[in-house]
């Protein structure tokens, strides 16, 4: 009887599971498969699944409109740069507050997590003033500031929960063992906390690639990035399904293969401490 | 060389006064064992040796040297913790290296030293693996191998056993005095087992609340413990304690008689009791009994029997402590001599 149950409901938690999976992945394999359509296929009713003649010609036509690798460098400096400048500010917070917290490390922590409360509507113009006046509108140093700024608290949380696993013990025991505050550093703490920094740093990277709102307010040609490559395709040009979803394709396909390769990474990263 | 002095070592964290002032001298070779209840600053007064904590007054001196500001690195002093705080990514051969990395050493020697402690300690099977394949013994090794290639001037121990399952901890119990006896270095040891301290220190330091109680050899403890605190601790079962007229008999507050101490009869002797449960150990039975009008600090009395002596719940039994053994203490707490 036991079993049965057990069976029963291992069944319904793998069809929801599908189901929910399913439910998520459709609208990307939708727009995959839409980008291989012609565009008057792409809004047919009832909706061609797989039957449609398979045409590489949007993405041609996309290539030939914009410069599509423009787009991808710019995606691609805007993201590594603000990970990178995230990573330097947050590292030697993250570890002060996991390793000499003082009285108000706490409350530090929670007004971090706070400021990602308020929407990013609301500093928006303040934030296209500040840039107008320091002539830094469409400019790759203004994003890669603004976002490392917009991620920063959840770079460091990330970090700090990471350190705050690595036992104090053992840094005390490489004291003992004779290292020097950079040996300790060097060969006991920087390789605790590797695998940390890293996922860390790749999911700053997908937050950062896929982040819109900023990039589409700040940038108008020069520093505009893949967000924008697909944002062109929406209104202006009147509806062209097919078209914009190659672009969107195309945009995503890089940071897709990219989670793809490093999914074991990222789920560690994501619930670390919990699962252990 | 290891002789440590401390000269009114005192620490507070913040407002809490964790250990008053307190001076002690720990012999170069010697074994002594910091033991007390959870709480009562025996880890801090260690982590105030190995440099892991600041002192808050006072001066620690090794080898006559002062090293009260000197950070634990450059202490010379090596330390086993509880968790055993192995590095997670090293394997066994080059977490036993570290410390001899650190000290910049050749290449040839690290080895050589290196397989030495693995051959002592038993872990030549396991030197490529890492700290997380290997059972709590062996990881409790490897640290203890840590510990001693870089030849220290002193050992200190932070409840290096109580992550091991009982059988595990006499092993090791024996391993340690056995290291002791053939390194001759000095070693600190901290405890909250007394039988820990008993079995293996030359020399206890009893501490309660960061105050020092006593200090002395196992069986100066054990003979003569100073005051009441000590008496309780040291021994075990613990002693039990009578007050009111019979220790007035004796011109005392109190007296305490070792379970050891009293013979017991089921015809006639000093006080009447009832046996409550019987625990046999096989070459020892230890009695928890009831005594009647008799005045004491705890509900049962503990008397240790032959354990061919058959007494079961509910039997009627007489004690009478042995001559000389009374201990006794005034008002205070205080052992008179």
């Amino acid at each position: 009887m036991a079993r049965a149950v057990t069976t029963q409901r291992k069944v319904i938690a793998t069809a929801a599971a599908w189901t929910i999976g399913i439910a998520i992945f459709f609208p990307i394999l939708w727009t995959v498969l839409t980008s291989f359509k012609t565009e008057a296929q792409a809004i047919a009713d009832p909706p061609v699944w797989f039957g449609f003649d398979w045409t590489l010609e949007n993405y041609e036509v996309v290539q030939e409109r914009s410069n599509y690798f423009r787009f991808l460098m710019n995606s691609v400096i805007i993201a590594v740069g603000s990970t990178v400048l995230g990573l330097l500010i947050a590292i030697p917070s993250a570890w002060s507050m996991a390793f000499v917290p003082g009285k108000r490390t706490k409350d530090v922590l929670m007004w971090m997590l706070s400021t990602k409360m308020l929407p990013a509507v609301g500093v928006l113009f303040p934030i296209v003033l500040i840039a107008r006046f320091l002539d830094l509108y469409d400019t790759h140093i203004l994003l890669i500031v603004v976002l490392m700024l917009m991620n920063l608290p959840i770079i460091i949380w990330m970090l700090y929960t990471y350190f705050k696993e690595i036992p104090v013990d053992i840094l005390e025991a490489a004291r003992m063992d004779g290292a020097s505050l950079r040996s300790e550093i060097i060969y006991v703490l920087t390789p605790m906390a590797l695998p940390g920094i890293a996922s860390t740093m790749l999911l700053n990277i997908i937050l950062a690639w896929n982040e819109a709102f900023w990039t589409l307010n700040l940038t108008t040609t020069k520093a505009a990035p893949l967000t924008a490559f697909i944002a062109s395709y929406s209104s202006p040009e009147g509806l062209f399904y097919a078209k914009l979803s190659a672009a969107s394709t195309m945009a995503i396909a890089p940071i897709l293969i990219m989670g793809w390769f490093s999914q074991k990474q990222l789920v560690r990263g994501l619930t670390f401490g919990a699962v252990k | 060389m290891g002789r440590i002095t401390l000269d009114k070592v005192s620490k507070s964290f913040g407002e809490v006064n964790v250990i008053p002032p307190l001076d002690l001298t720990i012999e170069d070779g010697e074994f002594v064992v910091f033991v007390g209840p959870s709480g009562c600053g025996k880890s801090t007064l260690l982590r105030l040796i190995a440099g892991l904590e600041d002192v808050s007054g006072g001066q620690i001196r090794i080898d006559s040297q002062d090293a009260t500001t000197t950070p634990p690195a450059k202490r010379g002093l090596a330390m086993v913790f509880q968790s055993y705080a192995l590095y997670p990514h090293m394997s066994v051969r080059k977490n036993i290296a570290f410390p001899l990395k650190m000290a910049g050493m050749d290449q040839a020697e690290q080895e050589k030293r290196v397989d030495y402690a693995a051959k002592v300690l038993n872990l030549a099977d396991y030197i490529d693996r890492r700290p997380g394949q290997l059972s709590g013994g062996q990881r409790q090794r490897v640290a203890i191998g840590r510990a001693i290639v870089r030849e220290p001037s002193a050992f200190l121990f932070d409840e290096p056993l109580s992550n091991l399952d009982a059988a595990l901890r006499v092993n090791m119990r024996l391993e340690i005095s056995e290291l002791h006896n053939n390194l001759k270095t000095t070693m600190i040891y901290v405890t909250h087992d007394q039988v820990e301290a008993m079995t293996m220190a030359d020399k206890i330091v009893v501490l309660q609340a960061g105050v020092i109680e006593q200090v002395g050899s196992p069986l100066e403890l054990y003979q003569t413990p100073r005051n009441l605190f000590v008496a309780g601790f040291i021994g075990s079962p613990k002693m039990n304690f009578f007050s009111g007229q019979e220790a007035a008999k004796h011109d005392a507050a109190t007296i305490g008689v070792r379970p050891e101490h009293l013979d017991v009869s089921t015809s006639e002797g000093l006080w009447k009791a009832k046996v409550g449960v019987a625990e046999h150990l096989g070459s020892d039975t230890f009695l928890y009994v009831h005594p009647e009008g008799v005045e004491t600090l705890e509900d049962t009395v503990t008397v240790r029997v032959d354990g061919e002596m058959a007494l079961r719940h509910g039997d009627e039994v007489w004690l009478t402590p042995q001559d000389g053994k009374i201990h006794r203490f005034d008002g205070a707490g205080l052992r008179i001599a």
